[in-house]
């Protein structure tokens, strides 16, 4: 387990390096900030001296290492446009997507597993064909189409639910949280069914396909014929074993989560990282999409370790070959 | 001796896309208390269908369609599911032929034992933890109070088997049905579990149910036999007078296959032909297309006969009746 872990963490550094290198590169080939950044009014001299105090005027591979130097302190860099540490901005606005994220996988499993069950124990009725029917739908309506329709019936139709922002927040650990006022739920709910919609179809297909592979099984026979009640079976001979591929799956998709939150926080101008990235893209804020995209990558790493951690909890025949 | 359980006349069909298929079609037999009963027949003569109708586990869409199940007198096709599962793994227990697949893979053996030891006895947890190692030992398992924490996955298929054995055998049912649990073992264990089982069930006067393909295997354990072909049984009686004087073409077919009972210098006799599809046994006798006595009789349904008491056959040409 112990070398396992410190395999693990060197292959993670590894990759943080190398991501470095790509997002580093492929930034500056999106485009010149100095374009849009300095006024067309600004002389030669001006322009000169914001270039170079900017860092801009030093080769890339120069600029790389200033980076790369920073970074390994904490720094990466100040936001050209408000002049803040990006890390910063990032950090101020981690909250909002990361309570947003946690919330549209908590709804996909809320919802997923119990309607895959319901799908996988009655594939012949009625609404089990709904629900997979209906799984398609999430897979394949566009998001930011369905967010939009989803403010256009209960935001703007019903008046149920508020469709901007993040509502009223409440202050735990220093940090402001929507989860914990009622307004803030009211508010987080829509964004966060939007975020789900795909995760939903994902578990919930996920969940019936191991239902219907599961339940033929000997063992789940064996289970009945010891005369256990249809509970039992169900929630723990069969729940169980679906649960290795839904918790996998379901971790892995945090990250996806977290990225994709983007299209949705535009939608529901919810103020979280996806809205301060798309508005740093449009600006070329260099060090705030660096910074964002270093952060995507470690949250991705992080998750991935983790895991696997719990895949060896729950699943006994693979902590026996991480030993072996 | 008491009768344990008697099976009149039981039909099991799965109605299927390609007709009805007659699984079981009208089997009849009984076994007492302490008894062995040995089913034997080719792979797909309806030998487990039959053990699962008791159970009451037949797979949709196999139903039961005709016929009365008696244990102790009651008829089990009738009885609600919820009293059915109160014998289930209580009074009736089932092992099955796989031992790889029977435990399920991600729950511990304690948890799989002792869920079974609280389904029928109002016990505490420590209490049914005792009873299930106690089950262990009594299987020859070694150190049972240490296996008990183990996954299934570090058993071979023989210890698991025997896992299998001790939990049926944890409330001391009146009838196992054992459908071939030792056909995917090795030889020489094998032989031990046949004769554990046996021991175990001598002792605690359960009446035993030994599904098989293979005559040999129960030659020297079994009371009483009988020979199920395309889902009916075509001879039945005490076993010692069965393997002696066939009666039905088909047992004398299965005899003369089996080496170790094959008179010396005579050659290896071989059934011809295949088993029939069950949806489409051509009408009579379901042997006729490889019976060596066939005549134009046997196009009729060959009816249930006692040529002598103890003993049943189904056919218009018995073995005894001509070499007599
Ligand atoms: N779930 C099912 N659906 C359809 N047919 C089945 C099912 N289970 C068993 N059968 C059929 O019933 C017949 C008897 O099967 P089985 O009792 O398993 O034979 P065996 O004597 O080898 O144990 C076979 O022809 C098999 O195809
Ligand atoms: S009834 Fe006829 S075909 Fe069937 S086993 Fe007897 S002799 Fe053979
Ligand atoms: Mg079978």
């Amino acid at each position: 387990m112990f070398t396992w872990m410190v395999r693990r963490l060197f292959q993670a550094c590894f990759v943080v390096l190398a991501m470095t290198v790509i997002v580093f590169v492929g930034v500056h080939v999106i485009g010149n900030p100095v374009d849009i950044l300095i006024s067309p009014e600004a002389d030669q001299a001006e322009r000169a001296r914001i270039i170079a105090n900017l860092g801009l005027d030093q080769p890339l591979w120069r600029q790389y290492l200033y980076f790369l130097n920073d970074a390994v302190h904490g720094n990466l860099g100040r936001s050209f446009v408000f002049n803040e540490p990006a890390l910063k901005l990032i950090g101020g606005r981690m909250p909002a997507t990361l309570e947003l994220a946690v919330t549209a996988v908590l709804f996909s499993i809320c919802f997923g597993v119990p309607l895959g069950l319901y799908a996988g124990l009655k594939p012949d009725s009625f609404f089990g064909r709904t629900v997979m029917a209906g799984s398609i739908l999430g897979f394949s309506l566009p998001s930011f189409w369905v967010g939009l329709m989803l403010i256009m019936v209960f935001a703007v139709q019903l008046g149920w639910l508020p469709s901007t922002g993040r509502g009223q927040t409440e202050v735990l650990f220093g940090i402001h949280w929507s989860f914990l006022t009622w307004d803030g739920l009211r508010h987080m709910f829509m964004p966060a069914l939007n975020l789900s919609l795909f995760n939903i179809s994902l578990v919930l297909r996920l969940t019936r396909a191991g239902v219907r592979e599961t339940l033929p099984m000997d063992y789940i026979k064996f289970a009945r014929a010891k005369g256990l009640s249809p509970a039992r079976v169900i929630f723990v001979h069969v729940l169980k074993n679906i649960m290795i591929p839904v918790v996998t799956v379901v971790g892995l998709e945090l990250g996806s989560t977290i990225a994709f939150a983007v299209v949705t926080e535009s939608v529901f101008a919810w103020p979280g990282m996806g809205k301060l990235i798309i508005d740093s893209i449009n600006v070329l804020d260099r060090p705030v999409i660096v910074a964002y995209l270093m952060m995507i990558v470690l949250l991705f790493i992080t998750i991935n370790l983790v895991v696997d951690i719990l895949y060896t909890v729950l699943d006994p025949r693979v902590r026996l070959e991480t030993k072996a | 001796m008491s009768v344990t359980l008697e099976v009149r006349n039981l039909r099991t069909h799965f109605h299927t896309r390609g007709g009805i298929l007659k699984a079981v079609d009208d089997v009849s037999f009984s076994v007492e208390q302490g008894q062995v009963m040995g089913l034997v027949g080719e792979s797909g003569s309806g030998k487990s269908v039959t053990g699962f109708s008791i159970i009451g586990l037949v797979d949709p869409p196999g139903r039961i369609a005709g016929g009365q199940i008696l244990y102790r007198g009651q008829d089990l096709a009738k009885i609600s599911e919820r009293e059915m599962r109160s014998l289930r793994g209580n009074r009736i227990a089932m092992i099955f032929q796989d031992p790889m697949m029977t435990l399920n893979p991600v729950l511990r053996i304690d948890t799989q034992m002792i869920e079974t030891v609280q389904a029928h006895a109002n016990v505490s947890k420590a209490e049914a933890r005792t009873r299930s190692r106690d089950a262990l030992g009594m299987v020859g398992i070694p150190s049972p109070e240490e296996r008990l924490n183990s996954y299934p996955h570090q058993f071979s298929g023989g210890m698991r088997q025997r896992v299998a054995i001790a939990i049926a055998l944890l409330h001391n049912p009146d009838l196992l049905i054992a459908d071939e649990p030792t056909t995917a073992l090795d030889v020489t264990i094998q032989a031990q579990i046949l004769a554990e089982v046996q021991k175990l069930a001598a002792e605690h006067g359960t009446a035993l149910i030994w599904i098989t393909h293979d005559l040999s295997v129960i030659a020297g354990l079994a009371d009483r036999i009988a020979v199920m072909y395309a889902g009916r049984v075509v001879e039945s009686g005490d076993a010692a007078s069965v393997l002696d004087r066939p009666l039905h073409p088909y047992t004398h077919g299965l005899i003369g296959s089996v080496p170790s009972r094959n008179k010396r210098g005579e050659k290896l006799r071989q059934i011809p032909g295949m088993t029939p599809s069950l949806l489409s046994l051509p009408p009579g006798c379901a042997f006729r297309t490889r019976c060596a006595r066939a005549t134009a009789a046997c196009g009729q349904e060959p009816p249930e006969e006692s040529p002598e008491t103890g003993r049943m056959v189904r056919c218009f040409h018995p073995m005894e009746a001509v070499s007599a």
